[in-house]
C-alpha cells in the first residue's frame, strides 16, 4: 500500500525522552484520528512535513477532541472540560506552535482556547503548505500531473468564513497547471457541506433535500475531474453526496494535501 | 400666524411621542444581559463607517444596492430641505434660504433630482415585490403584517417624493406668475415637467402648493412616529447596530465565564469560584439574550439575505433566520407591553423558544454563518440560535438523542464516536 508511512511518525512523549523540542505540533483530530478516509490525509499532512523535514511531533493517544462539536451543540460544560484538560497536556510540552487537519480544531484552538489559558500560533494544514510552496520547498514536481484536470474547491466554512482562509487552500491547486473552476457559491458566498454545527452526528431535520447533495450537485455542475477541499468534516459530506449521485467513478473528492502529496511524488 | 402656532405645535407633538417610544425601545433593549460591545473605538467606528454609511456589504447584490443607494441618499440629503420647511414653518417665511442664489438653485435642482430617483427606486421595489415576486420577500415569516409594512413605507415614500415634486411645480408657477410672497428662487429640473398638468388659476396653485407642504411635513413627522412600529426603523438603527458589530472572528463563540469557573473548581479543588448570580445558562428567553441581540432584532429590515443564503432553509428545512430575528423582536415588544401594563416581574408564562422559534428550527442550524456574513447591517442570527441550544442542553438536557450520544462518547472516549481513546493513534501504524 503506498499510502502507508514508511517512516515513524514521533510523539510528543518520545521527543521529550530524547529530550528534544518540535518545531511545530501537528494536531491531528477526530476525524483524522479514526475516519478511515480522512486517515489517509492524515498520512500525507505527515508525509508533506516529513519531506520538507520540520521538526514535528503528534500528541498520539494523549490527543483528545477539541470540544468542538460539544460546544456547537450548546453543552459549554463538556467544551470546557475537554479544552482545558487538553491545554494542560499541550502547556506541559510547552506546546508554541500547531499545525491541524481540521479547520475545526484549527478554529477551536486559534480562537477558544486563548481564553481558557492555552495561547499558541495555530496554522491550518493550508497555510502550512502555502508556507512551503512560497518558499519554494513545495513545487510539484516528480509525481502525478494534474495539468489541465478541471478542480473546483469547496470553502470549509470554518476555514473561510469562519476566520477568513481563502487563498491559501487555493494556493495548492494554482501550483498544479490544473484548471480552477470556481461555484457561483464561493469563498465568502461559500455553501456550507452540511455537516457544521453538529450537524455531522445527528441526522438532518425534514426538509426537502440534503445540504451535501445541494453542493455536490453545484461542484457536479462543472463537470468537474477533482473537487477539492480542506476539512475531513466537509470531505466526508462531498464523498457521501458523490455517490448519491452515483459519480464516484467520475469524481474525486480530495484534499489538498493529498494533492499536495500525489503531485511531489511523496 | 394661527398656522404657524399649529405647525409648532404639531413638531413639538411629533417630536414627543417618538421620544416617548424611542425610549421605550431602549428600555427594551436594555433588558437584555450585559455584554462588552465598547472595546476598540477605533475599529469600531469604522465599521460603522463602512457597513452603515459606506453601505459596504450591500453591493453582494448589485441591482437591490444600487436602488437602495438612491433611496437612501436622496433621503439622507432631500432632509436639508426639511430643514428649510422647518423655518419657513416656525417664521412663517417663504424658501428662507432663497437668497443663497445660484447656490440654492443647484440645492432645489438636486434635491429635485434625487426626490425622482427616490421615487423610481420605490416604485420598481414595489414591482419586485410584487410582480417579480422575488423569493426572498416570501416564506412562512413574511406574514400579513410584514408584507403590510413594506408597503406602507415604499408607497409613503412615493407619496412624499410626488408631494415634494407637486409642491415644486406650483411654486416655479406661481413664481413665474409674479405671486405675492412667492420668492424667485430654485430650479426645477423635474417638476417643471409637472407644471402642465396643473391649473392655472392663482388660488387654485396657492391651494396645491400649501396642501402639498403641509402634506410633506406632515407625512415625514408621521413616518418618523411609524417607526419604532415597523422594520423601516433600521434606517435609524443601522448606524448603532454595525458600531456594536460582533469584531471577532466570525467562527470563534463566545466561552461563558460562567462554566469556566465551575470547570476550574472541578478539575482543582483548591480553586474558589467568584459569587456568581444565579442565571439560566443560555437563553429560553428575549432576557436571557445580551443587549446586543436584541438590538439586532430592532434593527432588522426583513430582507432576507440571510435566509436566502442559509444552506438549512435552501433545502427545504424550517429555519430561516429572518424569522429568529422577528421573533426575537416580536417576543421583546411583547414582553414591553407586559411590562408597561402589569409592571417589570410579570410573567405571561411564554418565551422565545417555543412559543415562537420551535426547537425544530434551532437544531436545524450548521453554524455556517452564511446569515452573519449575508447581512448588510452585521445583524447575527447565529448567536441567538447558539445561546438557545445552550439553554435547551445544559438547562434541560433536551438535546437530540443522536447528540447526547455523541457526547457520551466525547466524555468517555475523547472522541465523538465510541471508539477507544487507545486506538487514537493507530493511522500511523505501518504494514
Amino acid at each position: 500500500m503506498t499510502e502507508q508511512l514508511n517512516f515513524e511518525v514521533p510523539t510528543m512523549a518520545d521527543l521529550i525522552a530524547r529530550g528534544e523540542e518540535p518545531e511545530i505540533l501537528f494536531w491531528v483530530g477526530c476525524f483524522g484520528s479514526y475516519d478511515e478516509r480522512a486517515q489517509r490525509t492524515t498520512r500525507d499532512i505527515c508525509k508533506i512535513l516529513h519531506h520538507v523535514g520540520i521538526k514535528y511531533a503528534v500528541l498520539g493517544t494523549e490527543e483528545s477532541c477539541t470540544g468542538d462539536p460539544a460546544k456547537r451543540a450548546g453543552n459549554e460544560f463538556l467544551f470546557q472540560m475537554q479544552a482545558m484538560t487538553n491545554i494542560e497536556v499541550l502547556n506541559g510540552y510547552n506546546i508554541k506552535k500547531i499545525v491541524t487537519g481540521c479547520p475545526h480544531c484549527f478554529n477551536t484552538i486559534k480562537n477558544e482556547y486563548p481564553g481558557l489559558g492555552g495561547n499558541y500560533e495555530v496554522i491550518h494544514h493550508s497555510q502550512l503548505i502555502q508556507q512551503l510552496i512560497d518558499e519554494g520547498k513545495l513545487r510539484a514536481e516528480g509525481g502525478e500531473s494534474f495539468k489541465g484536470k478541471k478542480i473546483t474547491f469547496h470553502d470549509p466554512c470554518y476555514l473561510g468564513r469562519g476566520n477568513g482562509i481563502y487563498e491559501a487552500p487555493r494556493a495548492a491547486l494554482e501550483m498544479l497547471d490544473a484548471q480552477l473552476v470556481e461555484m457561483k457559491r464561493c469563498k465568502v458566498n461559500g455553501l456550507c457541506c452540511g455537516a457544521g454545527g453538529a450537524q455531522m452526528f445527528k441526522e438532518p431535520e425534514p426538509g426537502k433535500k440534503d445540504i451535501n447533495v445541494e453542493r455536490v450537485e453545484e461542484a457536479l455542475a462543472l463537470n468537474p475531474q477533482i473537487v477539492a477541499t480542506s476539512c475531513p468534516f466537509c470531505m466526508t459530506m462531498l464523498n457521501d453526496g458523490v455517490k448519491f449521485k452515483d459519480q464516484n467513478e467520475n469524481v474525486d473528492v480530495l484534499d489538498i494535501a493529498e494533492i499536495t502529496v500525489r503531485a511531489n511524488g511523496l | 400666524m394661527v398656522l404657524q402656532i399649529l405647525f409648532i405645535a404639531f413638531v413639538i407633538a411629533a417630536i414627543a411621542l417618538f421620544s416617548f417610544n424611542f425610549k421605550k425601545v431602549i428600555r427594551n433593549i436594555r433588558l437584555g444581559r450585559p455584554v462588552d460591545r465598547f472595546d476598540r473605538p477605533g475599529e469600531r467606528l469604522k465599521v460603522m463607517l463602512k457597513v452603515a454609511f459606506g453601505q459596504t456589504k450591500m453591493v453582494a447584490r448589485p441591482i437591490p444596492a444600487i436602488l437602495h443607494f438612491f433611496v437612501y441618499a436622496g433621503f439622507i440629503i432631500i432632509n436639508i430641505e426639511v430643514l428649510e420647511i422647518m423655518i419657513d414653518g416656525i417664521f412663517g417665511t417663504h424658501r428662507v434660504f432663497s437668497g443663497l442664489g445660484g447656490f440654492y438653485n443647484f440645492l432645489i435642482g438636486s434635491f429635485e433630482i434625487l426626490a425622482f430617483t427616490v421615487l423610481a427606486s420605490c416604485v420598481i421595489f414595489l414591482i419586485r415585490r410584487h410582480v417579480l415576486k422575488i423569493k426572498r420577500f416570501r416564506g412562512v415569516e413574511m406574514t400579513e403584517w410584514p408584507k403590510s409594512d413594506a408597503n406602507y413605507i415604499l408607497i409613503t415614500e412615493i407619496l412624499l417624493m410626488s408631494a415634494f415634486l407637486i409642491m415644486n411645480a406650483a411654486d416655479a408657477k406661481l413664481q413665474a406668475m409674479g405671486a405675492g410672497h412667492y420668492t424667485v428662487g430654485g430650479a426645477f429640473p423635474i417638476s417643471q415637467f409637472l407644471q402642465g398638468m396643473l391649473p392655472e388659476s392663482e388660488s387654485s396653485l396657492i391651494a396645491i402648493e400649501r396642501g402639498c407642504w403641509w402634506f410633506h411635513i406632515i407625512g415625514i413627522f408621521a413616518f418618523l412616529n411609524y417607526l419604532p412600529y415597523s422594520k423601516h426603523f433600521h434606517i435609524m438603527l443601522a448606524f448603532p447596530n454595525t458600531y456594536f458589530s460582533y469584531l471577532k472572528p466570525k467562527g470563534e463563540f463566545t466561552n461563558m465565564q460562567t462554566v469556566t469557573n465551575e470547570v476550574k473548581a472541578m478539575l482543582d479543588p483548591s480553586f474558589t469560584p467568584p459569587e456568581a448570580e444565579a442565571s439560566r445558562f443560555g437563553a429560553k428567553d428575549v432576557k436571557d439574550l445580551h443587549w446586543a441581540n436584541l438590538l439586532n432584532a430592532y434593527t432588522c429590515t426583513e430582507c432576507g439575505r440571510c435566509t436566502d443564503a442559509c444552506p438549512a432553509n435552501i433545502t427545504g428545512k424550517l429555519l430561516s433566520p429572518r424569522k429568529i430575528m422577528m421573533d426575537t423582536r416580536d417576543r421583546l415588544t411583547e414582553v414591553g407591553k407586559n411590562i408597561d401594563k402589569h409592571g417589570a416581574d410579570y410573567d405571561d408564562g411564554k418565551s422565545l423558544l417555543d412559543d415562537y422559534v420551535s426547537r425544530e428550527e434551532i437544531w436545524a442550524c450548521t453554524s455556517c454563518n452564511a446569515c452573519t456574513q449575508a447581512c448588510p447591517v452585521n445583524i447575527d442570527p447565529l448567536g441567538i440560535i447558539v445561546e438557545m441550544r445552550r439553554y435547551i442542553v445544559m438547562e434541560e438536557s433536551q438535546a437530540p438523542g443522536s447528540l447526547n450520544t455523541m457526547m457520551g462518547n466525547l466524555e468517555n472516549n475523547g472522541a465523538p464516536w465510541k471508539y477507544s481513546p487507545a486506538d487514537r493513534f493507530n493511522w500511523a501504524n505501518k504494514n
